[in-house]
């Protein structure tokens, strides 16, 4: 049942660093992040990582696993074959701190800008009613565990940091699509997507979809409508034709 | 002197879960200056775990419900030993603390008429869990985190959000509590976790959020943050832990593969209709109804699962009593040789529910067992077994203002405070209990800032010359000779904990952990660790040990105590529940030596309109004849 696997792993910070050689234990029904546990406590006592839950619900544990951005607690050791090197470096879009773990703050920084849910004026704690139906688009997207991988592999911001000003990224773009699919929020979001969080730049190229854990459709429900309602309300002749009679702000 | 990075506050609040951002928007809502201080990065903290739901007797579902019925099944669940009060406010207060949810933006499953709808769970009467899927806990954490950055941006009026007034300090851990010559808080000490520099956070007054204590056990639910640093941090700075003994063990956790031992398989299977199976494919629990809720319980299978579509005339199947009595069933069938063949027993929910409903009302545990165990629990059972899950055990509080005892400034809320859930929590209690004390706890902390009239306590350089050199000890010990490697002893200690204080306790065995417990801390002053300060997962895990250490000695040594068996606390060798025992409260308190001693104290006794909910037949059950004969007659 255990097999001894070869794994590479990145270690280094800020200055620079390579990639470690191991052979480490791998048991039946191992994920990742356990060989990394082991290297930790009988190889490496100070190899950086990020985890928390184990079970693919905090989205601590992200890093690219063979190049490809993923959970490490959600990486099956059985989907490697024995004799294969595992390589395991931290996301390439975000600055490294020590070996796998990533400055994350980006999306932080990303999350304030958001304007928060703006709640009904007419309605007090418990007067809410919403169908299940309209809830559930923006259900969807609250599945997100913050885990950024969507954010790391997202080309815009990948090998471009001058984007990164400009571009909230899938993650945010989500979240503000998230909102204006929310049955009550009474913020207008369609102007701000395009002009300050970067729609644009996306190109539907689905990436953040396929690297998502939690198999969010983010670019077909979140992303693509959310040009659609941009694109409606920009080029709508009606809201353009609004735009020039309606009234102006006084000088 | 020590060079240390200083930041002052009115409140600080350590630990961003449910119960320490409910306390921090409550705390800056009042006007004062706070800081959040976390382990992890802000929005991972272990509320996302949660699955099945947020108590609050709504009535959405079943009008029937209100908060007395609340009240009396958490008392039930707890096997009287609940803080009444704390009882008492929380079934009160639930439903606005939910309600107010949703004007932060969170996003409930809902009712056919577009209310929050309500789903059943074990120990409740009525459908009573507030629920998004089985990803409640996730949208809790990630709405209140949301409402802070509204707070923030609010404070930024109009401008960019502002964190002057609140700010979330992630990856950093609080070694000591620090207090002024009066014994009251003046601040707290720690390092970031990714430099490894040390912080001083001055502060008359903190919030202690801390979570949990499973990381002591082996098995369990429980991420690597529940090192009881809260527990831990409230007995160094003099305060007391109550009720210690009374550790949960969820009945259902994942047993295979190995790697995932132990993750949470959420109550809301069995709420939902799925039923728990031995070898034989027998239904078990019918056999493991307790005296005590005999009659509130299904006797045939056919009455059971007549109770989903028909529960205002059928009673409940025994899947879903409360979790200790669930835990210890599965414990005896596993014992007598009936189990699955990874040492669990079955959990099925294929063969009782569609594929489709299944995953709708399951999605993520269905995600769970497919990625981690390639079990498909839409057409096959899955193997569960007990897990350490939560403990009841806490801080002592004032039940009204979350204020510790004895260390003026300090307060508690969520699963570091002790009291609410008695000797036995029930599902969906926990997420209500972070909001209404989290709450309460945020509200007490600018009130008792507010009364020191701007005058704060000092802190002195020596004291941080003294936490910075205790925290950099296990670095000195590097080299030495006999040095301990810290995830060694992390594992002897979880391995003893499991074996010899977990879910069923006997003296001899629990003597035996209490000396395990003297070697593994006599070790434990010569831990050393190698490499820098910087993001260091080994010196981490050997200033945590501390914390471990110290609770685990609480919990030892209060089980020892308590010749009974109640709630989460089995003794093979009194397994009878004693109505003299329920009068006694536990209270660890940490001597000069560093040992922990236990006193009992007597349990106040429950206020008459509250006791007044329960029928006297029901009330034997728990009191003493003294208490009987005192009770005020029934009218009739």
């Amino acid at each position: 049942m255990s097999y001894t696997a070869h794994f590479r792993v990145w270690r280094g910070d800020a200055e620079g660093g390579d990639l470690g050689d191991f052979q480490v234990e791998v048991n039946e029904g191992e994920v990742v992040l356990d060989i990394i546990h082991r290297l930790q406590a009988t190889q490496a006592g100070d190899l950086a990582v990020r985890w928390n839950c184990k079970a693919g619900k905090c989205g601590s544990c992200s890093a690219e696993i063979n190049g490809r951005p993923r959970l490490m607690c959600m990486t099956r050791m059985s989907t490697f074959a024995e004799d294969e090197t595992v390589t395991v470096t931290p996301m390439r879009a975000f600055p490294v701190i020590k070996d796998l773990v990533t400055d994350v703050s980006f999306n932080y920084e990303k999350a304030r800008q958001v304007p928060a849910f703006a709640p009904p004026k007419n309605l007090q704690p418990g007067e809410y009613r919403m169908a299940q139906v309209d809830v559930e688009r923006s259900q969807e997207f609250r599945k997100c565990i913050e885990c950024y991988l969507c954010q790391d592999t997202c080309h815009v911001v990948r090998d471009h940091e001058e984007n990164k000003k400009a571009f909230a990224g899938p993650r945010f773009l989500m979240r503000i699509a998230e909102l204006d699919m929310h049955p009550l929020d009474a913020k207008d979001r369609q102007h701000a997507a395009q002009e300050e969080f970067g729609l644009g730049f996306c190109n539907i190229t689905k990436c953040c979809t396929e690297v998502c854990p939690e198999h969010i459709k983010i670019t077909d429900n979140a992303l693509i409508p959310m040009k659609e309602r941009v694109v409606d309300r920009k080029y709508d002749p009606l809201v353009w034709l609004g735009s020039k009679i309606g009234r102006r702000p006084e000088r | 002197m020590t060079e240390t990075e200083k930041h002052n506050y009115d409140v600080i609040v350590i630990g961003a879960g449910g119960a320490g951002l409910r306390a921090a928007i409550a705390a800056r809502e009042a006007g004062m200056r706070v800081a959040v201080i976390c382990k992890s990065l802000f929005g991972k903290a272990h509320t996302v775990m949660a699955e099945g739901g947020i108590a609050a007797s709504m009535g959405n579902v079943n009008s029937n419900d209100n908060w007395q019925v609340h009240f009396r099944d958490t008392m039930r669940g707890g096997k009287f030993l609940n803080n009444w009060r704390m009882a008492e406010l929380h079934a009160k207060e639930a439903p606005q603390r939910v309600w107010e949810l949703e004007t932060y933006g969170a996003l409930f499953d809902r009712t056919v008429d577009g209310k929050i709808s309500q789903r059943n769970f074990g120990g409740h009467e009525y459908p009573r869990l507030a629920h998004v899927g089985d990803r409640t806990g996730l949208e809790l954490i990630r709405t209140l985190q949301q409402k802070i950055v509204s707070l923030q941006q609010d404070d930024g009026q109009g401008g960019p959000a502002s964190d002057g007034k609140l700010k979330v300090f992630a990856e950093c851990t609080i070694t000591e509590l620090l207090k002024d010559d009066g014994g009251r808080i003046s601040g707290a000490f720690g390092y970031w976790r990714e430099s490894g520099r040390f912080v001083l956070f001055r502060a008359p007054a903190v919030i202690l959020a801390t979570g949990g204590i499973g990381k002591s056990f082996k098995v369990t639910s429980n991420s690597w943050e529940y090192t009881g640093d809260g527990h831990a941090l409230a007995l160094r700075a003099g305060s007391t832990l109550l009720n210690m003994e009374f550790v949960q063990f969820h009945p259902t956790g994942m047993v295979w593969p190995p790697s995932v031992k132990g993750i949470l398989v959420t109550e809301s299977v069995r709420g939902d209709g799925g039923v728990l199976r031995n070898s034989d494919g027998k239904r078990f629990m019918f056999n493991y109804v307790p005296s005590v809720f005999r009659g509130q319980y299904a006797e045939t299978e056919e009455e059971g699962d007549r109770w989903y579509t028909d529960p205002d005339h059928n009673k409940r199947p025994p899947e879903l009593l409360p979790r200790d009595e669930v835990a210890r069933a599965i414990n005896s069938e596993v014992k007598a040789g009936r189990g699955s063949p990874h040492g669990g027993v079955f959990l099925d929910i294929a063969s009782r529910r569609s594929a489709e409903e299944i995953l709708r009302r399951l999605p993520s545990m269905h995600h769970q067992f497919k990625e981690l165990a390639d079990v498909d629990i839409t057409s096959e059972p899955m193997e569960v077994g007990p897990t350490c899950h939560y403990v009841m055990g806490g801080v002592e509080v004032d039940p009204d203002t979350a204020a510790a005892a004895r260390v003026p400034g300090l307060f508690a809320a969520g699963e570091v405070a002790g009291g609410m859930h008695g000797s036995n929590r029930l599902g969906g209690n926990s997420l209500s209990d972070l909001l209404v004390f989290g709450r309460r706890a945020g509200v007490g902390a600018a009130e008792y800032v507010s009364a020191l009239g701007g005058e704060y306590p000092a802190v002195t350089d020596a004291q941080i010359d003294e936490a910075a050199k205790s925290a950099l000890a296990p670095f000195d010990a590097a080299g030495v000779d006999a040095s301990e490697n810290p995830y060694t002893l992390h594992q002897e200690l979880q391995q003893s904990m499991n074996d010899l204080v977990g879910i069923i306790r006997k003296a001899d065995e629990m003597e035996q952990a209490l000396k395990t417990l003297d070697d593994l801390k006599a070790r434990a002053q010569h831990v050393a660790v190698e490499g820098h300060r910087q993001f260091n997962p080994g010196w981490h895990l050997a200033l945590d040990l501390r914390n471990m250490l110290a609770v685990s000695e609480c919990v030892a040594r209060a089980a020892l105590i308590r010749e009974e068996s109640r709630g989460g606390h089995t003794r093979d060798d009194f397994p009878e529940m004693s109505s003299q025992w329920r009068q006694v409260n536990l209270i660890c308190s940490l001597q000069p030596s560093g040992s922990v001693d236990v006193v009992q104290q007597p349990m106040v006794s429950m206020r008459e309109d509250l006791i007044g909910l329960f029928e006297t037949d029901e009330l034997s059950k728990y009191l003493t004849n003294e208490e009987l004969a005192q009770l005020p007659s029934k009218e009739a």
